[in-house]
């Protein structure tokens, strides 16, 4: 091995990585919150009553899970606008990676909602409290605090899926890691950089995520 | 002329999902066999080797595939290997692949009761036999489902390999579309080829893990 490793370039262009780095964290937060909002409706579609909405959401969250997201990322990119919805590359990339969360946040909802007890609905209902007291205090509040930890690790497995919408040329970490790459053809060091970024950033998301959970979900429960 | 998207095109996408099959397989195999150390590893009486693994998963958890595969792909030149791209992308997803079923494997291998290797010891039987008849069957029950699951992860993840220009099931759609002009359609029939190899997998694994429970 008589390779000569440079990070020189890799390093000087710091600027570009750090707007990748802000490109990621805006893509993958809004993406995140679409879709976990988004998933909710899913998670309601997937437990009411109605066959038809089950189906619906079913159907819906088993397409979605059983599909690579780069193809979701290349439908609505490449195949939308033949519908006449042509979308920037940035904007797709947020739409196919809120499609893609919600199918995963419905499912992983619906667990921490299975695992309330009915018995706390009627308690609630008994105290008086208005239906969307009860939805938000009583079922989806504890509900998702049980599944804050998947919740988080799907979050997390988002924000590093993130680097694949650089195919659609969306603006993002890896977009500009390959940029440099045509401009100065350290590949090895680029991306044994953008591995150690990826890394302290899925390490970032990780603490973050757990003081939001602990601030938002410090309620006493005994 | 514009070729229509139609049966002969849909066949050639199914030829691309051959590659599909075959760098599951290939990344499945050696990414298993590399996994079970990783697991036995990250389950080990030493500490240095438990914290290696350990920080070996926590590299592949923490970073995107894509990243690793380009990183596989632009690395093994370094070493003076030169190799095709179906060789790269098999190590790059067997590494991949060996880091996430040693983390399941490592939970599994831990869900068995520790009676069981207790009682194997009791009995002095030696590492390698408490493990291979003891301690693996059952960590192999308890993370059947598991590992189903993954494996549906993996097949997913082989279509990153159109990034890097191996004609599989995503480039081959890719290709088409730029042919027809008709990606809407392209792209729904390459998910929905995705969809018909992967869903009979992601059902039996739920359908295992519901027996599993059910024996609770």
């Amino acid at each position: 091995m008589n390779y000569s490793f440079d990070f020189a370039p890799v390093f000087a262009a710091w600027p570009m990585l750090l707007e990748g780095v802000i490109g990621t964290l805006r893509m993958s937060s809004l993406s995140m919150v679409f879709g976990l909002s988004l998933g909710i409706v899913f998670m309601l579609m997937r437990m009411s009553k109605s066959n038809a909405l089950r189906a619906m959401a079913i159907g819906y969250i088993e397409l979605i899970r059983n599909t690579p997201i780069l193809v979701q990322v290349f439908f609505v990119f490449f195949g939308m606008p033949a519908i006449g919805i042509r979308l920037s590359g940035e904007q797709a990339a947020i739409l196919a990676m809120t499609l893609n969360c919600a199918a995963y946040a419905a499912e992983i909802v619906r667990g921490g909602v299975q695992s309330i007890r009915p018995g706390q609905i009627e308690a609630g209902r008994a105290l008086g409290l208005h239906t969307a007291d009860i939805y938000r205090f009583v079922v989806f509040r504890p509900a998702i605090r049980a599944v804050y930890p998947a919740l988080c690790s799907q979050f997390i497995l988002m924000m590093l899926n993130s680097s694949l919408v650089s195919s659609v040329s969306a603006e993002e970490l890896t977009y500009f890691a390959q940029t440099l790459d045509s401009q100065t053809f350290r590949s090895f060091e680029i991306y044994l950089t953008l591995g150690v970024i990826y890394l302290v950033l899925s390490q970032f998301f990780s603490a973050a995520l757990g003081v939001i959970g602990r601030v938002y979900f410090s309620y006493p429960t005994k | 002329m514009i070729r229509q998207f139609g049966w002969g095109e849909f066949l050639f996408l199914l030829e691309g999902a051959r590659w599909t099959v075959v760098l599951t397989l290939l990344a499945f195999t050696f990414g298993g066999a590399l996994g079970l150390g990783v697991a036995l590893g990250r389950t080990s009486k030493w500490r240095l080797l438990r914290i290696l693994m350990a920080t070996y998963i926590q590299i592949f958890q923490g970073t995107p595939l894509l990243v690793q595969l380009f990183f596989v792909y632009f690395g093994l030149p370094l070493l003076g290997l030169k190799v095709d791209v179906w060789v790269a992308l098999t190590i790059g997803l067997s590494l991949h692949t060996s880091a996430f079923l040693g983390e399941i494997w490592r939970g599994s291998i831990q869900a068995v009761p520790d009676g069981q290797s207790e009682a194997a010891r009791a009995l002095g039987i030696g590492y390698v036999h408490r493990m291979v008849d003891v301690v693996l069957p059952q960590a192999f029950r308890i993370g059947l489902p598991a590992t189903i699951s993954f494996l549906v992860n993996l097949i997913k993840g082989t279509a990153l390999a159109a990034l890097l220009g191996l004609t599989e099931l995503t480039r081959s759609g890719q290709l088409m579309a730029n042919i027809t002009f008709e990606p809407l359609q392209v792209y729904g029939a390459v998910a929905l080829v995705y969809f018909f190899i992967c869903l009979p997998l992601t059902f039996s694994s739920a359908r295992i893990e519901r027996r599993l429970n059910a024996d609770r």
